[in-house]
């Protein structure tokens, strides 16, 4: 069974119904037991930063999700979700993050006009190195963002895909059984669907 | 690099699709979530689904669509028509759309594009805007007037001033709609688009005109638009999704590609 985490941040039921697509047993939860026995958690997320810590701390779901990487347990951070993995987020001036994978969230700061924000749309990923869950995914694949803050993980080693917008920037970090991603899998069409597949069935190797 | 958007917009009564004509003319096209999986299946990149029933006890009716679209296809839909309150937008969001559209409402109550912002963030909040070249008058330094309850009503005010005070007030994405060009399948009103796009930090989606493929090169290469809405050229102008994305990717645009 895999846990999606509820912590009143945004459409969770349509991961769920990503899930319930492709035959995939899901539960939406803010229990902390069921969370624990959970064969893989998804916390997924959109907001802000420092709203999102909060809420997590309020309802000690914080310790949870380390309890869950502390454990060894696939886990899987989408958007904010996968940008409060980080230590740190420069949202809302500034805020302590779970601290997961080493590195900062930061906002995206163009002096060419020509770049939006936010980042919205389809865009490529760019794999730096093979990941179980990538698996199949190439780089003409196409998954759909919408953010205008970028996970910037410390260490080479977690960073796993990239995306130009302006820039490169990582979309893809993780280490061990934690992987987080920028975009929506559950939103980006075939591609996201089989991420979403492999998901489901990795061991939290990498 | 990010590509451009092709947005097919469906417009919907009493749990149908029916021809594009707004407010006219209901010919029944087809069901909805059927016509959702075709265009996904085809590689579109987002719809809309715009509920022309606009009567409240109706509205249930298109809760029932949105939730059955959101189990079949899994790339961002929104929904528009006659959304005037964050119950209306937080019961369309529940039952599976990553945004929601509003119009009129906005214009009449301009804190709803805050309010909503505030409750489901800037990137669920889409303005929509109705566009009448006007000429340029005391009022209206831009040239263009807003217009609302369906294109039918005269606002008094500037296009560009609004479209920048929805950004301030945290709409997420503008999609405008010249009355102009609208049915017309002559094109985009590239003017209008490209005065607008270029001043908004936002993405802008262009609405109203397109017949042909090439209109959408037209419209991305000299508008600069983000995306670009498009109806009866794939209901029933003999377009596909594929075929129109063939013709841009040739023009040096990039866009989806369906694997």
């Amino acid at each position: 069974m895999i846990a999606v985490i509820d912590y009143e941040a945004g459409n969770l039921r349509s991961v769920e119904r990503a899930f319930t697509h492709l035959g995939v047993e899901c539960r939406i939860t803010a229990d902390a037991e069921e969370i624990l026995r959970a064969d893989r958690v998804v916390f997924p997320g959109v907001g802000a930063a420092g709203t999102a810590m909060k809420v997590l701390r309020k309802h000690g779901l914080d310790r949870v999700i380390r309890e869950v990487a502390a454990r060894g347990t696939p886990l899987l951070g989408i958007c904010l979700g996968a940008q409060v993995m980080l230590d740190e987020s420069d949202e809302d001036g500034g805020t302590a993050c779970l601290g997961l994978i080493p590195g900062r969230t930061r906002r995206f700061d163009f002096s060419d006009k020509t770049f939006k924000i936010p980042h919205m749309g389809w865009n490529n990923i760019v794999c730096k190195r093979s990941h179980p869950v990538l698996a199949g995914i190439n780089d003409n694949d196409r998954f759909y963002f919408v953010h205008s803050y970028y996970l910037d993980p410390a260490n080479n080693d977690d960073r796993i895909a990239e995306t130009d917008y302006g820039a490169s920037f990582v979309s893809v970090t993780g280490r061990g059984s934690l992987l987080a991603v920028q975009f929506h899998p559950e939103k980006s069409g075939p591609p996201g669907l089989r991420l979403l597949a492999k998901f489901s069935s990795w061991k939290g190797d990498s | 690099m990010l590509s451009k958007r092709i947005i097919i917009c469906l417009d919907v009564r009493d749990g149908r699709t029916t021809k594009g004509v707004r407010f006219a003319d209901n010919v029944d096209i087809g069901d909805p979530v059927e016509m959702a999986r075709d265009y996904y299946e085809q590689g579109v990149d987002e719809l809309v689904f715009y509920d022309i029933t606009a009567s409240h006890e109706k509205r249930k009716i298109l809760i029932s669509v949105v939730d059955a679209v959101a189990r079949t296809i899994f790339i961002p839909f929104s929904v528009g028509g006659g959304i005037g309150s964050l119950g209306d937008m937080a019961a369309v969001l529940e039952a599976g759309a990553e945004k929601i559209s509003i119009n009129t409402a906005a214009v009449l109550d301009p804190a709803l594009i805050n309010r909503g912002a505030r409750a489901f963030g800037t990137q669920c909040i889409v303005l929509g805007m109705d566009v009448l070249k006007a000429g340029v008058r005391p009022g209206i330094p831009s040239g263009y007037e807003v217009y609302i309850n369906g294109g039918r009503t005269a606002t008094g005010i500037d296009a560009l001033a609004w479209a920048r005070e929805a950004q301030d007030r945290g709409a997420g994405e503008i999609c405008l709609n010249s009355i102009d060009a609208d049915g017309t399948t002559d094109g985009y009103e590239l003017h209008l688009t490209s005065l607008i796009n270029d001043t908004m930090a936002i993405p802008v989606i262009a609405s109203g005109g397109a017949g042909k493929p090439e209109h959408l090169r037209d419209v991305f290469l000299e508008a600069r638009a983000d995306a670009a809405l498009i109806a009866s050229m794939v209901h029933f102008g003999g377009y596909t999704v594929g075929g129109i994305k063939s013709y841009l990717a040739g023009a040096g645009i990039p866009v989806r590609r369906q694997q």
